[in-house]
């Protein structure tokens, strides 16, 4: 920590973290509350395979399962998945790039106070006369008959959080366009870095769409608009393209990141340059591209015709080519390197033949005929948790032993997390390699529970025991977590000995400007060229020592979240005629304009960082490779 | 022409044999698993999973190989600690094989997946007129798809039963697929894949039944709905009696008798008289008619294979749901049995003879 910020009282830390724009910071807060969420949804998925370890099992009710399934998928995706995914971009990739924030702290503040408040809004749901239950993907004819509040929770907790995501998009955009140090070109810059690229340029266009469908959601339930309602004249097909227009580019905002880690472990942990960089940067720009050109393989049964499930049959097909040249290119990564098996590397193999598994099982779905038989079975649920599980949480598992030392300064038990890693992957397998099966013999998803001797008990037992193994790993790491932090063991700049790209060039973790000095980039991993050179000065420098100039904390982005919040119950409760609704809604947007108006008239110049405060810090050895 | 639908016969007799010898090695039960397809949709379906799985199969192959040898082969432990390797940039020949193979893999699974997606959808011959001008060329059947009950209507035939399909072996079979309420989709696995029950438009698609289903240990193909659809979705189950075509004709013939056929035993003329009471505003006991209808028709209900789609066909269970179907498939519309009694509970007599009545509604031998 540097000099300004010294040991500080429980409230001040808490007042602290609510007025942070210090993008490592928020960071933290994106990883707790995403794993706080990551956690509920966990127990919600456990609910579900104790509900289905038996056939004709009551242990949950039919209307509570739709709400604890729905409460699954949304939570995972949308509050576990996707935070913690931003955690990580958050806190390495302006590090990676020689950045000292992002191009908008403010902006990055109000990001994660949005999406934190819409995600409690939406599990308030649980308390407040039930959950969503028409599925995460909330089709519009069941979505407009469900009876409770679910749906509208869903709707305006979506769009609260889908603001904060959409605004954490451009800030990383406009961050990673104009704050990269001297020399670091687009193809220079660190895989995980260009993941984050275009996974943000996905949220920029993506989020627009679900945004105007549950707008439209929002309508129809308060005001009666119609849009969906057919029999005035509204589509409720509509509402499917629309959210799957999103739906799909969502898979690739949440896997392209967890490619871009793994690239980063793959280099790391095998001591070798990436093999076909440039390769690797077209396949995830393609990736992304094709990515919004095949919405409607999750809509084959749809009755769309045959034209348009050929036509996006084979644009399906097509991003299997990108998505093989990334596994080629990663096993050359490792062929003829010196592979250290550490926790992070780990998941990195174990992802491999993981992903391989939700890929071609993808592209089977791909072939629209056979889709017909596999689309709503279990098979589908196989497919989606090998890609998300087996790629995207693998993925961040890995990046949360891999990064916790540059956030937290510690490492995390490598003991321990070998035993997540094994329990968890075990358990992931033994719980979905059998659903595929479960959907080739007919069984169809999302249902409460199933009548016995149709060839499916026992298949869906072992995937409840495996269910448990998975809850084990996550347990072990949360020891782990709490271990680690109680023995405090601080490390260094470099806590894996071979890392290669910037955010290692520093302490970890790193002080709150990030870098003393700003760093020249002299090529791809630059970190390591230097150290091959044995530059003792840790890094080749762009700038002298001087002053650094950086933004003041605010808590207006708190207050501007809270009030739209706020605001939601309002509309909530209008159409239930509640006397209060109306003016809370007004009040609460009054406010929160309110808030938008101070923070547009003040003027907040920032401050700055004194040369003396600077190398204060760098004579205690806590800034950059100087010692 | 002859000798090709000769040929395709055999080829179709060689794909029993072959799903039979699939079944044995344990892919499931025959009135569901897609592993044992029973019909030419299926059949085809069938075939491009283990196309797929075929090519699939290959690529893991390939990946494990290389993997496998790469974790083996250049571990720190093995190459030694102090190792700093080549920094290799990349290789344009090996980008391009690996670009190129799976193009080519994918251009083997391209091809019949276009063929089959237009062939699977081709319905041409749908409202054909027969030669002699006497209906149609093939059956056509009306599937209106409700809050966890389906409606099957025969428009050629007009007639209409409820949560048994009856078709014919052998003949395509047309589907005109539809919702009353919310979403739902029509999925027969062992039959053919699904086509979703839209509340904006009818979807139309065709299936084929290969075998009879008396052949089954159950009688019956097992249906889904294969779309959330509310609270008792997963209970939203129909049955496919496939009948030879002769049967099919005599059933068509039964259901078209307009005459009701007496009641036989005190007991279920006593549950006439109740049902004629509380229930027929609902539920039609003619199996002549129209579809649309706000409650299932009950002509065939004491030929069927379950109750209320998924419980065992007994007198138990009809009484049991008469008295409260909400416990049984929570969310549906039927009021319970009180509310059906002018607001008191019926008497287990009463409800006796309901189901002695229902039983008896049949037409089938």
């Amino acid at each position: 920590m540097s000099s300004y910020a010294q040991k500080k009282g429980f409230g001040a830390t808490i007042w602290d973290y609510m007025t942070t724009v210090d993008h490592k910071k928020i960071a933290i807060l994106y990883l707790i509350s995403g794993g706080i969420f990551f956690l509920i949804g966990g127990v919600e998925a456990l609910l579900i395979r104790i509900q289905l370890a038996t056939a004709g099992s009551d242990f949950l009710s039919a209307g509570t399962y739709n709400e604890v399934l729905t409460m699954h998928g949304t939570t995972m995706i949308f509050l576990a998945a996707m935070p913690i995914l931003l955690a990580f971009m958050n806190a390495i990739m302006p590090l990676q790039i020689g950045a000292r924030d992002v191009a908008f702290p403010f902006l990055n503040s109000l990001g994660f106070w949005l999406f934190s408040f819409g995600g409690l809004f939406l599990n308030l749901s649980w308390f407040m006369g039930g959950a969503p239950d028409a599925g995460w993907t909330n089709y519009a004819s069941l979505a407009l008959a469900s009876e409770t509040h679910g749906i509208d929770f869903y709707s305006l907790g979506l769009t609260i959080s889908g603001f904060g995501t959409l605004i954490s998009g451009i800030n990383f955009l406009v961050t990673i366009i104009n704050m990269r140090a001297p020399g670091m070109t687009y193809m220079r810059m660190p895989l995980f870095t260009w993941t984050t690229f275009v996974a943000s340029a996905l949220i920029l266009l993506a989020f627009p769409p679900l945004t105007v469908g549950v707008f439209f959601m929002v309508f129809d339930r308060m005001f009666g608009a119609n849009f969906f309602e057919v029999t005035m004249g509204g589509n409720t097909i509509i509402w499917e393209h629309l959210f799957w227009i999103f739906g799909h580019p969502e898979v690739y905002i949440l896997i392209l990141p967890a490619f871009g880690i793994f690239s980063e472990i793959f280099s790391i942990f095998s001591r070798k340059r990436l093999f076909g960089y440039s390769a690797l940067v077209f396949a995830t720009i393609l990736i992304g591209f094709l990515g919004f050109m095949v919405w409607a393989h999750h809509m084959f049964t749809v009755g769309l015709g045959p034209t348009a499930n050929a036509i996006f049959a084979l644009a399906t097909m097509a991003i299997a080519v990108p998505t093989g040249v990334k596994i080629f290119n990663w096993l050359l990564t490792i062929w003829g390197g010196s592979i250290s098996f550490t926790t992070p590397m780990m998941y990195a193999v174990g992802f491999i033949p993981s992903f391989v598994a939700g890929g071609v099982t993808g592209i089977m779905q791909a072939i629209a005929p056979l889709d017909y038989q596999l689309h709503d079975s279990y098979f589908i649920v196989a497919h989606f948790h090998y890609v998300i599980v087996g790629g995207v949480v693998l993925g961040i598992l890995a990046a949360t032993h891999l990064y916790w030392p540059k956030m937290f300064g510690t490492m995390l038990s490598e003991k321990l997390g070998k035993w997540t890693f094994w329990t968890f992957f075990i358990g992931f397998h033994l719980t979905f390699f059998i659903q595929h099966f479960l959907g080739l013999l007919g069984m169809p998803r999302r249902v409460y529970t199933f009548v016995g001797g149709q060839g499916w008990d026992l298949f869906n037992l072992i995937s409840s025991i495996g269910a448990a193994f998975m809850a084990i790993g996550v347990i072990i790491l949360l020891v782990n977590v709490v271990l680690t932090t109680i023995k405090n063991e601080r490390v260094g700049n470099d806590p894996w000995g071979d890392g290669r790209t910037l955010e290692w060039s520093i302490p970890s973790p790193p002080p709150f400007y990030n870098f003393a000095q700003t760093p020249l980039v002299r090529g791809l991993d630059t970190y390591w060229i230097e150290k091959m050179e044995g530059n003792k000065e840790g890094m080749t420098y762009s700038e002298p020592i001087g002053d650094i100039h950086m933004p003041n904390g605010s808590i207006i982005p708190f207050f501007i979240s809270f009030f739209m919040f706020v605001a939601a119950f309002g509309a909530l409760y209008f159409p239930d005629g509640k006397p209060w609704a109306l003016p809370v809604l007004i009040i609460g947007l009054a406010l929160m304009f309110g808030c938008m108006v101070i923070r547009s008239l003040k003027d907040d110049h920032g401050f700055y960082v004194k040369k003396e405060d600077i190398l204060k810090d760098l004579e205690g050895g806590k800034t950059d490779g100087r010692k | 022409m002859k000798s090709m639908s000769k040929g395709l016969k055999k080829w179709r007799l060689f794909a029993l044999m072959s799903a039979l010898l699939v079944f044995l090695a344990g892919c499931g039960r025959e009135e569901i698993s897609t592993l044992i397809p029973a019909g030419k949709v299926a059949q085809d379906q069938f075939n491009l999973l283990l196309l797929s799985t075929a090519v699939m199969t290959l690529v893991i192959v390939v990946v494990s190989i290389i993997y496998v040898l790469a974790i083996v082969k250049f571990r720190r432990s093995k190459v030694g600690e102090d190792m700093i390797p080549e920094q290799v940039e990349g290789s344009a020949k090996l980008e391009a094989i690996w670009t190129g193979i799976p193009i080519v893999l994918l251009l083997i699974l391209a091809v019949p997946t276009v063929y089959s997606t237009f062939d699977l959808a081709d319905v041409s011959s749908m409202d054909v007129q027969a030669e002699d001008g006497e209906g149609m060329t093939n059956v056509t059947v009306n599937v209106m798809a409700n809050l966890y009950w389906w409606e099957f209507e025969y428009p050629e035939f007009g007639i209409v039963t409820s949560q048994e399909l009856v078709v014919p072996v052998g003949e395509r079979v047309y589907f005109n697929l539809a919702a009353a309420d919310v979403k739902h989709s029509f999925w027969i696995p062992s039959i053919g894949g699904k086509l979703d029950t839209n509340t904006d438009n009818v979807n139309t698609f065709y299936l084929e039944f290969d075998r009879a289903s008396s052949e089954l240990e159950d009688g019956v193909f097992y249906g889904k709905c294969a779309e959330l659809c509310g609270p008792s979705h997963a209970l939203m189950d129909f049955k496919v009696k496939s009948l030879p075509a002769d049967e099919f004709d005599q059933w068509v013939t039964a259901m078209q008798d307009e005459q009701a056929a007496p009641v036989e035993g005190e007991m279920a003329q006593a549950g006439q008289e109740l049902f004629e009471q509380s229930c027929i505003a609902c539920h039609a006991t003619s199996g002549v008619g129209e579809g649309g209808k706000t409650s299932p028709n009950l002509a065939t209900f004491g030929d069927r294979n379950r109750v209320a789609g998924y419980m065992e066909h007994t007198e138990e269970n009809v009484k049991n749901w008469i008295e409260d179907p909400q416990k049984y498939k929570p969310g549906n519309i039927m009021p319970s049995g009180k509310e059906l009694n002018g607001g008191e509970d019926f008497t287990e007599e009463e409800l006796d003879a309901l189901a002695a009545y229902l039983m008896g509604l049949s037409v089938e031998e």
